[in-house]
């Protein structure tokens, strides 16, 4: 699926990518200076889903496990800080602390579950461990208020002089936010624990006969994914003021493979572009047609048909074309 | 214990009708390794098609003929110019099937509007039939019968004739199958038709009891997931069984616990893929 020595070396570790890289986190910084809050909120939103993306393409573009239930960590951090708001909890930090307890525990559970699946069995059964938790949150009335969600959620007080409830003040934090956890990926692909993560990717069996204990890395890396995912749900909870079981829907899951694939798997960029292109394509059609659902279907559709690996991939095709 | 009997034929019904539903996605599984997302979209489309047509001209038959034929033919449009080009690679087909599953939904939110609706039953089938002393609709019935139906003709078709044999081969070695002289793209062509089918048959029977509205499509996706996770991914006999335990779990969860009735429902899938991660009659991939 993945063109394994290619995808890592195209990453982060080559100029281009860091380039742009570079050229994105400068464009953002200076967005409250020059856009109106309207397109503010719109690349907060790119942000946190890019952060979202990058979370699954830990397990999926680097580690080859594919998810189709990653929205349940996502919405367990957007629920977390959403009861400890509504509890009176403002701490930035009890908050954030929480919703990473709660959420890497809920994925150590999962990761016990679904590591022992491959292929489509994989997909399943992480499709229906989200959907268990999904229909928790859908049912249970008294503490999650079913299909109504949790409104009325405050963002937390800031850090000494660091305001977070306006709305500049909250837009750097989401930028400071994303600018150190995708250094902090950046860091970890480039590790040894990721190097293994690749190898074990491209070859389960020789990775073992080597002498790595194969499950292992790809329960860690199952955590740390399912970690990354709720702080994103959690900075989705505190700019939107309002958690609901869509958090935690097939969409969200399914929405954050397209980022992922649209990008590219197994690049740092790639989810965050394509985590980019899909909020920004969403707020500009849905301004424009009832219908960004279909549209975002038939995105669907041209992504598996003509970019099955990705921007990254087209890009890696038309450098080999081109010597 | 009339209340157990009436609970025991509504379970056993659901049972029949979500084994009509996701024998489909089992077939397309077992024979083509490609895990229909649209397969609800199928269920949904039909249904909506059918009580456009019964809305027109009135007839139950021609509805029924309708939803399914038009269903089919958007199935075969999708096997042939789409799924094929990317054959083989199991998270495409996946995320394509899912975009496939967002625009037929959409586009039935656009055609059909967002009010739920149903089908009419055929008028003899309408009355209530005393069943052991109970009541009970002789509209549930006809739904068991009808199941019981299409799990023997699958099982026929698959265990006794040459068509069946040649699927079964398919589904154990696609390679040997192709070196045998099977034609391997016709057959999954004719899988993923019957599949759509099946898919369109269980929108139409299922019509008049639980009706369509926003959203089937996916409910009906993951109520089909739950059953072939406990029966074992592309095992029709898997289908069957895990049907039943489904539908009896769901209407005793509703009618014993109605407010955990999700948790109940996916509560036995949990366990079963904690102790047994294939399902009861899958095999290891």
């Amino acid at each position: 699926m993945i063109d394994g020595n290619d995808a890592a070396a195209d990453g982060a570790r080559s100029k281009p990518g860091m380039r742009l890289l570079l050229i994105l986190l400068l464009a953002l910084a200076t967005v409250p200076l020059a856009a109106d809050s309207y397109v503010q909120g719109v690349a907060a939103r790119m942000m946190i889903f890019a952060l979202f993306a990058s979370s699954l393409n830990l397990i999926l573009g680097y580690a080859g496990l594919a998810s189709l239930g990653h929205a349940a960590y996502f919405g367990m951090g957007a629920y977390a800080v959403a009861k400890l708001s509504l509890a009176g909890v403002s701490n930035l930090w009890w908050q954030l602390g929480v919703a990473c307890a709660a959420t890497s525990a809920l994925a150590a559970v999962f990761g016990l579950l679904v590591l022992r699946a491959k292929g489509a069995y994989l997909l399943m059964i992480t499709l229906a461990l989200a959907q268990v938790v999904w229909g928790i949150a859908y049912g249970w009335r008294a503490f999650t208020g079913a299909d109504d969600g949790l409104p009325g959620i405050h963002r937390p007080e800031g850090i000494l002089l660091w305001d977070l409830s306006g709305d500049v003040g909250f837009y750097y934090f989401v930028f400071a936010v994303f600018a150190a956890m995708i250094w902090a990926i950046r860091r970890l692909v480039d590790s040894p624990f990721g190097r293994v993560l690749v190898g074990i990717r491209e070859n389960e069996r020789r990775m073992g006969a080597l002498g790595y204990h194969v499950w292992s890395y790809q329960y860690v890396a199952c955590i740390l994914a399912g970690l990354i995912a709720g702080v994103a749900g959690a900075l989705l909870a505190w700019q939107n003021g309002f958690v609901g079981p869509s958090y935690l829907s097939v969409n969200y899951s399914a929405t954050a493979l397209i980022m992922v694939i649209l990008g590219g798997a197994g690049t740092v960029l790639g989810p965050v572009i394509g985590a980019f292109l899909i909020v920004a394509l969403e707020s500009i059609v849905s301004g424009m047609t009832e219908r960004w659902v279909m549209v975002l279907g038939a995105i669907y559709v041209l992504v598996t048909l003509f970019a099955p690996d990705g921007l990254a991939g087209v890009l890696r095709r038309r450098a080999r074309a081109t010597p | 214990m009339s209340f157990w009997i009436y609970q025991l034929l509504v379970g056993l019904s659901f049972g029949m009708l979500l084994f009509i539903s996701s024998a489909g996605l089992a077939l397309i599984y077992g024979v083509m390794r490609i895990l229909n997302l649209a397969h609800g979209a199928f269920y949904a489309i039909a249904a909506w098609l059918a009580i456009q047509v019964a809305g027109y001209s009135g007839s139950l038959w021609l509805a029924a003929v309708c939803g399914i034929a038009a269903t089919v033919f958007i199935g075969i449009l999708i096997e042939r110019y789409l799924l094929r080009r990317i054959a083989g690679d199991e998270l495409p087909q996946a995320l394509m099937t899912f975009g496939l599953m967002l625009i037929l939904g959409d586009f039935a939110l656009w055609a059909w509007g967002g009010t739920p609706q149903t089908l009419a039953r055929p008028d003899w089938l309408t009355g209530p039939v005393r069943v052991a002393g109970v009541a009970f609709p002789a509209y549930r019935l006809f739904v068991i019968a009808v199941g019981v139906l299409v799990g023997a003709l699958l099982w026929y078709l698959q265990a006794r004739t040459r068509v069946g044999a040649m699927v079964r081969a398919v589904a154990d070695d696609v390679e040997t199958a192709r070196s045998l002289g099977i034609n391997v793209s016709l057959l999954s062509s004719g899988a993923f038709a019957t599949g759509t089918a099946l898919a369109a048959l269980g929108g139409i029977v299922g019509g008049p009891i639980v009706g369509v509205h926003v959203g089937t499509e996916l409910e009906v996706l993951l109520l089909s997931f739950v059953v072939v996770i406990i029966g074992g991914l592309g095992s029709l006999p898997g289908a069957f069984v895990g049907a039943i335990i489904v539908g009896l779990v769901d209407t005793l969860g509703k009618a014993l616990v109605p407010d955990f009735a999700l948790f109940t429902l996916f509560a036995p899938m949990a366990l079963i893929l904690a102790v047994r991660p294939t399902g009861l009659f899958g095999r290891e991939p």
